[in-house]
């Protein structure tokens, strides 16, 4: 008798939260799976879409030159090359001056001076990108082609042809990147700091106790133990500029059909000449054609997504055991 | 092993007056630490002995606004001097904290050389030094086979060993401990009395303990801390100085007895 009330008083509470946990789990299962769901979809009307084009040009579209709508002729090659080695600029001026942002503020600044920086630093990446394009067309462009194309191209250019001339307008890739790199200094900047303010002072106290200055305190202690986090943001940084697509049309030249082997020719990257091109594309071809390239940039930045983890994964690991599971 | 006379291994505390910002911290202290022996600091907590522990090897200036008046002498040159760097401070006077702290990054090897690589030692001299810190700390035995692995793969009490490694890996003067035992169960608590003890040859060790027992087994000397109210703000004050057997048989100041016989803190 008092054992039935007892077990209908438990009863009382299981009905509360029995199903609780398995409805908690089924919808956050079914947003996760959302994820995945989208990233497929995203492949598979590119894949579609470009069945013409693939069809047509194969494999070697990607190592192919050439961009004429009339007379179908399409290569992918200039909007790879340009691709990478705007975004590559990027994120070699970016990076180091990135962290070195991200260790001031972490590391070195005054207490009073670290909100309003900061404040400063995510500033900059709220501006949007047609803004940086704007900026980059009436006062970098010109200044850059006056001042650093020019004098670089007819000095140090005559023997090495990547700096050569012309210099002609001043717009290319390596204006591109670096409004690119301009734009993703605050990804960097932002991340390294956050991952710097997370390491322990213990850590820190460590190098100190042995007699080691602040810089090398920082360089032996601190960027070691946030390596795998600051590999993160740069690649982050670096997935922005290759979708990069406003700023980057804006000052890169647009250069379709051809690799200048200069940085300071013009050239395309992937996602502006899909943008420019798209809405007024002739016909079935050239519209399958640029759905390709987009195709193509997919696969860039899953690549490099992929190589990115690689790396934050053999940066984790420090020596044998100590390894975050 | 230390070429030092025994003179420049005392450690004189001369009016030292920490503070955080405008806040006091401690009491004016004055006292003399003998050289090449164990000298515990206990007390209630916040009564400022790890603070007063950081001042020895200028650690407690890397808090931001905070800072030290008065004079440390090791042997008899002033560490606050002007033109000293806190750097060559820190070499000369080393550090174990409350929390065993490997460099996450590091291998064990590492971990012990890494002051000597600041230093730019030699290679040879590095492996001599490290297997020579290694024994001293009594976790060669342990760790030889296998030191190019994370001094995380460690347990705790070999971690706390390994930067006692790191720290007399420098042949500093001095050594200090804050609190090193208390993240630490018996076993390996009682392998590093042993180890202080026979540390204590060669190093002029202060030791911040909240362990009473302990201060009784391994210090020749004992510092009594209080807290104190002036004006409303806690202010730790040096209360008693003497040898440890008799601070714990016949204390002097009623405050010490109430305090190791647990009345207070």
């Amino acid at each position: 008798m008092a054992q039935a009330e007892r077990l209908s008083t438990w009863q009382t509470f299981q009905q509360r939260t029995k199903h609780g946990d398995v409805i908690f789990w089924l919808l956050t299962l079914f947003f996760a799976l959302m994820v995945v769901a989208l990233v497929a979809a995203v492949g598979y009307v590119a894949w579609v879409g470009s069945s013409e084009a693939r069809g047509r040009f194969g494999l070697s579209f990607l190592f192919k030159t050439g961009w004429d709508p009339n007379a179908q002729n399409f290569g992918a090659l200039p909007a790879i090359y340009g691709t990478l080695v705007s975004s590559g600029i990027a994120l070699l001026i970016a990076g180091p001056l990135g962290i070195l942002i991200g260790v001031f503020l972490s590391e070195l600044c005054p207490q009073r001076f670290k909100s309003p920086l900061s404040f400063m630093v995510e500033l900059l990446a709220a501006i949007p990108s047609v803004i940086y394009g704007m900026w980059g067309v009436f006062v970098f462009v010109p200044f850059f082609r006056s001042w650093v194309a020019a004098p670089i191209a007819k000095s140090v250019g005559k023997s090495f042809p990547l700096l050569a001339g012309p210099v002609a307008a001043g717009r290319g890739l390596m204006v591109a990147g670096i409004i690119l790199a301009i734009m993703i200094l605050p990804t960097i900047a932002a991340i390294t700091r956050d991952v710097l303010a997370v390491v322990p002072n213990h850590q820190r106290e460590a190098m100190l106790a042995v007699g080691a200055t602040r810089w090398e305190m920082i360089r032996k202690a601190v960027l070691p133990y946030a390596r795998a986090g600051i590999i993160g943001g740069l690649m982050l940084g670096l997935g922005r500029a290759l979708g990069e697509t406003m700023a980057a049309l804006m000052v890169i030249g647009s250069v379709k059909d051809k690799i200048s082997t200069s940085l300071f020719g013009g050239g395309i990257t992937a996602a502006s000449l899909v943008a420019s091109e798209l809405p007024n594309a002739n016909d079935s071809m050239h519209e399958s054609t640029l759905i390709l390239i987009a195709l193509v940039l997919f696969g860039i930045t899953l690549c490099v997504n992929a190589f990115a983890r690689l790396l934050v994964w053999q940066a984790a690991r420090g020596p044998v055991g100590s390894a975050r599971s | 092993m230390n070429t030092q006379t025994i003179e420049s291994q005392q450690v004189t505390l001369q009016k030292l007056t920490p503070f955080y910002g405008a806040t006091q911290a401690v009491q004016p202290v004055d006292v003399v630490i003998r050289p090449r022996s164990v000298t515990a600091i206990i007390g209630p907590s916040g009564c400022g002995k790890s603070t007063v522990l950081r001042c020895l090897n200028r650690m407690h200036e890397v808090v931001p606004n905070a800072r030290v008046e008065g004079t440390v002498l090791l042997g008899e040159h002033n560490i606050y001097g002007s033109g000293i760097e806190p750097q060559a401070v820190r070499r000369r006077i080393g550090m174990v904290f409350q929390q065993p702290n490997p460099l996450r990054m590091l291998s064990i090897f590492e971990n012990v050389a890494i002051g000597l690589r600041l230093e730019g030692y030699a290679r040879n001299i590095i492996d001599e030094r490290v297997e020579q810190s290694l024994r001293a700390a009594a976790l060669w035995d342990e760790v030889k086979d296998k030191l190019n692995h994370s001094g995380l793969a460690l347990s705790g009490g070999q971690q706390q060993r390994l930067c006692i490694a790191r720290a007399i890996a420098l042949q500093p003067e001095v050594l200090l401990l804050d609190e090193p035992c208390s993240a630490l169960d018996p076993v390996s608590t009682y392998k590093i009395e042993e180890l202080l003890i026979e540390l204590k040859q060669n190093y002029t060790i202060v030791i911040v303990t909240h362990n009473m027992q302990q201060a009784a087994r391994i210090a020749d000397r004992t510092l009594v801390f209080m807290v104190e109210r002036t004006q409303g703000r806690p202010i730790g004050v040096l209360v008693e100085e003497d040898d440890t057997n008799k601070i714990f048989t016949a204390p002097r100041d009623p405050r010490t007895e109430d305090y190791i016989s647990g009345r207070v803190g």
